[in-house]
């Protein structure tokens, strides 16, 4: 039983740690680009750190749907069912805030270099 | 699911905070008894017994009444009469014949989720159809319906098209709407309002009067903001303030939203920051009941003269507080999935100013009274 949520479609660790047991390529992300993933109401990794011009891709893979709001207005989502991606290229060096506007508990940050 | 581990965790942290608070030691203990159905070891069972009798000094039965939540798994029978809050199990309720006698009878249903179509419900507008079903049958006929929001899971148009199909065969012609976050998500809300929320003030709150009744729905789950809960905002707070001056202290006060409107878990946030203001121009009144949905399960404090309720949801049960890594829907077995979702009915006698919350969910008896002459 997964110990996370009972629920085998969610016995995924977070990004990082796949892509660390599996260094395929098809499992690297494309030169400038980063992932985040939505797990259980968490954004992980919650702070990410990556070069200018970087593309960065949200997934959704809880079983409710959230968004990705920057608390600036600087990108909003649409909301995001179950496995779905949203993307956003961050062209300027600066830290970017953001939260789920639906479950504003949820907040992570862009850190842009 | 559960684990046994959990459940120590989780009961320890109740019995902790019953300890501390002897104001209301009871209601969150109670609202884990009901999530269990009945299916409590008895070990801890013991535990809470011991527990509740300790800090039972106002002479409710609480033992028996939880003894026979843990029967039962179903309901409870609330009710609120000269201010002095009264729990009992359903089987000394006074509240079969106030059923019957009731000068008016509400239900309220929350969280519908249509559109939802994963684990542990795939269904949930035949959830939804079997809830309005035992509305339907229920002897006395409800005046009105009271939905504490998310009514749909995407607010998409054709998930409103569905609530609004199973909706038409009840029998209670007028239902009261306020949204859940779900309900606003594309569009802040517009069509929510266009749709369920016509002649409301700002993002759809509102107020109306039933024999006597104040009823004011609020809207908490617009404009939220990072890092926060649920949020009324500062335009709604005056507006609230407002709406209850001048109004007679004896007035019976109903307050309904979607997320509720005291802090019950603030890691998944469960509550509303700007609660307390709406609060403080309720309390002069002797008598107040809220109402809220979203956390999907029954749970109820009392705090003075003001009780605070949670309903269960139609369409699909989440964890207890901190029992879980996160909020999202609990997966249960299909055969026990009916008895964790289920319909509120509340009935109000003039006489005495009371209210009684009727709880069941909709796998028992064919309706919440006859479940209460059940038992």
């Amino acid at each position: 039983m997964d110990r996370k949520r009972g629920n085998p479609n969610h016995d995924r660790g977070p990004a990082f740690v796949r892509r660390s047991r599996s260094l395929t390529a098809a499992d690297m992300p494309a030169p400038g680009s980063a992932a985040v993933q939505i797990d259980n109401f968490v954004f992980g990794p919650q702070a990410i750190t990556v070069p200018t011009g970087t593309t960065v891709t949200w997934t959704n893979r809880d079983d409710i749907p959230h968004t990705v709001v920057s608390t600036d207005g600087v990108f909003k989502s649409k909301v995001q069912d179950t496995d779905e991606k949203f993307s956003f290229k961050f062209d300027k060096r600066g830290t970017y805030a953001y939260y789920c506007s639906i479950h504003p508990k949820m907040t992570g940050k862009v850190v842009v270099q | 699911m559960l684990s046994y581990h959990n459940w120590d965790r989780r009961l320890m942290q109740l019995l902790d905070d019953g300890t501390r608070n002897k104001n209301h030691p009871v209601q969150l203990v109670t609202q884990n008894v009901i999530n269990y159905g009945g299916q409590m070891p008895h070990k801890k069972q013991d535990l809470i017994d011991q527990n509740l009798q300790d800090l039972n000094d106002d002479g409710v039965d609480r033992r028996g009444f939880l003894k026979c939540m843990a029967w039962a798994g179903t309901g409870l029978v609330w009710t609120m009469s000269g201010g002095v809050p009264v729990s009992r199990a359903f089987a000394k309720s006074v509240d079969k014949t106030a059923v019957k006698g009731a000068d008016f009878t509400f239900v309220q249903i929350s969280d519908s989720h249509i559109g939802f179509n994963k684990p542990a419900n795939p269904d949930v507008t035949a959830t939804l159809q079997t809830a309005i079903n035992k509305i339907n049958a229920m002897p006395q006929k409800p005046d009105f319906i009271i939905h504490t929001g998310d009514l749909s899971q995407l607010s998409k148009p054709s998930e409103f098209d569905t609530l609004d199909q199973v909706l038409k065969g009840a029998s209670a012609k007028q239902i009261y709407f306020v949204p859940g976050e779900h309900d606003m998500l594309s569009d802040n809300g517009e069509q929510f309002l266009q749709r369920y929320g016509k002649g409301t003030k700002g993002t759809g709150w509102y107020s109306f009067d039933q024999k006597g009744v104040h009823f004011v729905g609020l809207v908490n789950v617009a404009n939220l903001k990072a890092g926060g809960m649920g949020s009324l905002g500062h335009e709604q707070l005056e507006w609230l303030e407002d709406d209850l001056r001048g109004r007679s202290a004896s007035t019976p006060i109903v307050l309904f939203a979607h997320i509720p409107l005291w802090t019950i878990y603030p890691d998944w946030g469960w509550g509303t920051d700007d609660s307390a203001q709406a609060l403080s121009y309720v309390k002069r009144f002797g008598s107040v009941t809220v109402l809220n949905g979203h956390i999907h399960q029954i749970m109820q404090k009392v705090e003075g003269k003001v009780s605070f309720h949670t309903a269960m949801s139609t369409a699909f049960p989440q964890p207890a507080p901190g029992t879980a890594p996160s909020a999202g829907p609990m997966k249960v077995p299909a055969d026990q999935l009916q008895q964790m979702l289920g319909i509120t009915d509340v009935n109000y006698l003039v006489s005495g100013r009371s209210l009684a919350v009727v709880d069941s969910p909709l796998g028992a008896g064919s309706s919440a009274t006859a479940n209460a002459g059940g038992i």
